[in-house]
């Protein structure tokens, strides 16, 4: 479970303070489906990244089952995000010197998995999202839409308690968006808790809960 | 930061960014690195080679392994053919040559000078009366002779001039010195020692960059010991030239254990070195220490640019791969790998290209100094001290960048923010 209190982002420039984050609250069960909407600039993104631990609110207070991630040291964190959680973002964020099976293969190695079992992993999760063909073939050798099946294998290969989504069809023509969609539908389906940034209200359907953003603030939460 | 999963994760990083970066780039990379080697080895290589050769030179063709030489407060080695009795027993010794060595001067034109006021063309040498053979088996003599004849055993009257003495081969002139003029193999020129003059003929001229054999005159023992009357046969120089792979130091000390050492100087070639020549080896070891920290700083700055340009243009992928749970110090040490790749294999081409080209060419072919025949110097240890110095250089120039890089905000780094 996910539990956001009075969460505060400010950016400085210069002497400038810009407040995109002006006290957000919000709770979220294991297993929930979450769309996060609003209009541009609104702070959906900025969100994302405080829960997702990529960056570090100004104030407020972040729990995951329990834990207190904003106390967690740098290392603590990262060790936090590589084993329970996923992410999967608008430009893919692939590494290009790596095939779709290291690239997926990489977070289970660096979690301590003996190689062939990484592969083996990295193996099904890409033959779950339809790339079990294209194993060895590098970022730049795959489709947009490809690329973001194997973010989403990459994601999720080691099971993470929480998958977090940044606009991950933003770039993608609406064939690929919508097998985007079906298979974080089937995710869903099968328990995962996602929370995703969208500003496409037909994508935002396909979760439970859409929280609405505006202004650094949440504005309204619609059930589906 | 070094743990084993780190490393193993480093490794696994490295190599791919090595495989999929440009190939040209990476091999501009590894020959920058080979020259740094060659840098760091061959230029302080030849430094001391340089002398080297010198030294080498003076070994070979003069002093041989060990030479005996007559005491300081004596004229001659005395008891001299017990003493060459012993060296003929020695199993150690493979040629000995033994000389006498007087001072004396030279005298070119005396047949054309037409009156008393003219200026006598005389020379000051060390004439030294050998025998051709041994001479010739322990310091090879006849391979220096550029113009005229090595000397035989029975040449009466004849001598071999080094070349200093010839103003042919003298193009300078310094304060005190002068050299005969129109003289080559068959003029006649008059020697004279200890008051004794003698008219001899040149037979050859002797060219080499060993000062004690462009400087001398060399003629046939028995002469010059007739000459001088050194009856009781005793020599003022022995060189012994050693079998292969005897320890000089050893055979100096079966001389000295013989009591050799109480009537004459028992030395081997390196304590007959003279400390100016020991002081300059220093100083250009220190000089070519000197150059080498220069190529080290420069190797390092090669370096730190490769790795920060790298790891700047790939800021956002390090972003992405700490963003997905890779830690930090797998990171670093994959740019740690990339550095030493790059400095193992300007390293391995490097001993290549030295050890199965430069070495063996440069002593088949040293460069002519002037007063060297310049060698490449170059001992395993000193240059597996180099490519280490080079490795933990180079490791720490990329170490740097890297780290600066890496420790930027991870969210900053994915968006490509500054």
């Amino acid at each position: 479970m996910i539990k956001v209190k009075n969460l505060i982002k400010t950016f400085l420039d210069g002497e400038k303070e810009t407040k995109v984050l002006k006290g957000i609250d919000l709770e979220v069960e294991n297993g929930e489906f979450v769309a996060i909407m609003g209009r541009s600039g609104a702070g959906k993104s900025t969100f994302l990244y405080q829960m997702s631990l990529l960056d570090e609110p100004t104030g407020g207070e972040i729990k995951i089952d329990d834990i207190d991630v904003l106390a967690l040291s740098t290392s603590e964190r990262t060790s936090f995000r590589l084993s329970k959680l996923g992410y999967v973002f608008q430009d893919y964020a692939l590494l290009p010197e790596m095939t779709a099976l290291e690239n997926v293969a990489l977070p289970l190695l660096m979690q301590n998995f003996p190689e062939k079992e990484a592969y083996e992993k990295a193996v099904e999760h890409l033959t779950l999202v339809g790339l079990g063909e294209r194993l060895n073939n590098l970022p730049s050798q795959l489709s947009g839409g490809e690329q973001q099946r194997v973010s989403i294998a990459r994601a999720i290969a080691h099971n993470p308690k929480i998958l977090f989504a940044d606009e991950p069809t933003a770039n993608l023509d609406n064939e690929s968006s919508k097998m985007i969609m079906e298979i974080f539908k089937e995710l869903h389906k099968n328990g995962q808790t996602i929370i995703m940034v969208t500003h496409e209200p037909e994508y935002s359907k396909f979760a439970q809960k859409i929280i609405k953003i505006d202004d650094g603030l949440i504005i309204d939460i619609v059930f589906n | 930061m070094f743990s084993s999963l780190n490393i193993r994760m480093g490794f696994f990083l490295a190599k791919r960014q090595i495989k999929k970066s440009s190939l040209w780039t990476t091999i501009l990379i590894i020959f920058v690195m080979f020259f740094t080697f060659l840098n760091l080895v061959v230029v302080s290589g030849i430094l001391v080679g340089l002398l080297q050769g010198a030294v080498n030179a003076v070994h070979i063709n003069y002093t041989s392994d060990v030479i005996i030489s007559s005491l300081n407060n004596k004229n001659y080695i005395e008891n001299s053919p017990e003493i060459i009795k012993i060296i003929e027993s020695l199993p150690q010794v493979e040629n000995f040559s033994a000389r006498y060595l007087e001072g004396g001067t030279l005298e070119a034109n005396y047949k054309t000078r037409t009156s008393e006021k003219e200026k006598p063309n005389i020379s000051s040498a060390s004439i030294y009366g050998i025998d051709p053979v041994a001479e010739n088996n322990v310091t090879n003599l006849s391979k220096f002779i550029v113009e005229g004849e090595y000397l035989a055993p029975g040449d009466y009257d004849k001598v071999l001039l080094g070349s200093y003495l010839d103003k042919k081969y003298m193009d300078f002139d310094y304060p005190g010195f002068s050299a005969l003029e129109n003289v080559e193999p068959g003029t006649k020129i008059r020697m004279k020692i200890n008051d004794i003059e003698r008219e001899v003929t040149i037979k050859g001229i002797v060219k080499s960059k060993v000062d004690q054999l462009s400087m001398g005159v060399f003629m046939v023992d028995s002469q010059l010991r007739s000459i001088i009357d050194r009856n009781d046969y005793n020599v003022d120089e022995i060189s012994i030239k050693l079998k292969d792979d005897i320890d000089p130091n050893m055979v100096r000390d079966i001389l000295k254990k013989n009591g050799i050492d109480k009537v004459a100087k028992v030395q081997t070639y390196l304590d007959a070195q003279p400390k100016f020549i020991k002081d300059m080896i220093e100083t250009f070891s220190l000089l070519a220490n000197l150059l080498s920290s220069i190529g080290l700083i420069v190797a390092s700055i090669t370096i730190f640019i490769v790795i920060f340009i790298n790891a700047v243009t790939r800021k956002k992928f390090i972003g992405i791969l700490k963003g997905i749970g890779i830690n930090e110090s797998a990171i670093e040490i994959s740019y740690i790998f990339q550095s030493f790749f790059y400095a193992f294999c300007g390293s391995i081409i490097g001993l290549i290209v030295l050890y199965g080209f430069l070495q063996p060419w440069m002593t088949a072919h040293p460069i002519d100094f002037s007063f060297s025949d310049g060698i490449l110097v170059a001992p395993v240890g000193g240059t597996m001290l180099r490519i280490g110095l080079l490795m933990i250089t180079t490791i720490i120039a990329g170490f740097i960048p890297a780290r600066l890089v890496i420790r930027k905000n991870t969210l900053d780094s994915i968006l490509g923010r500054n």
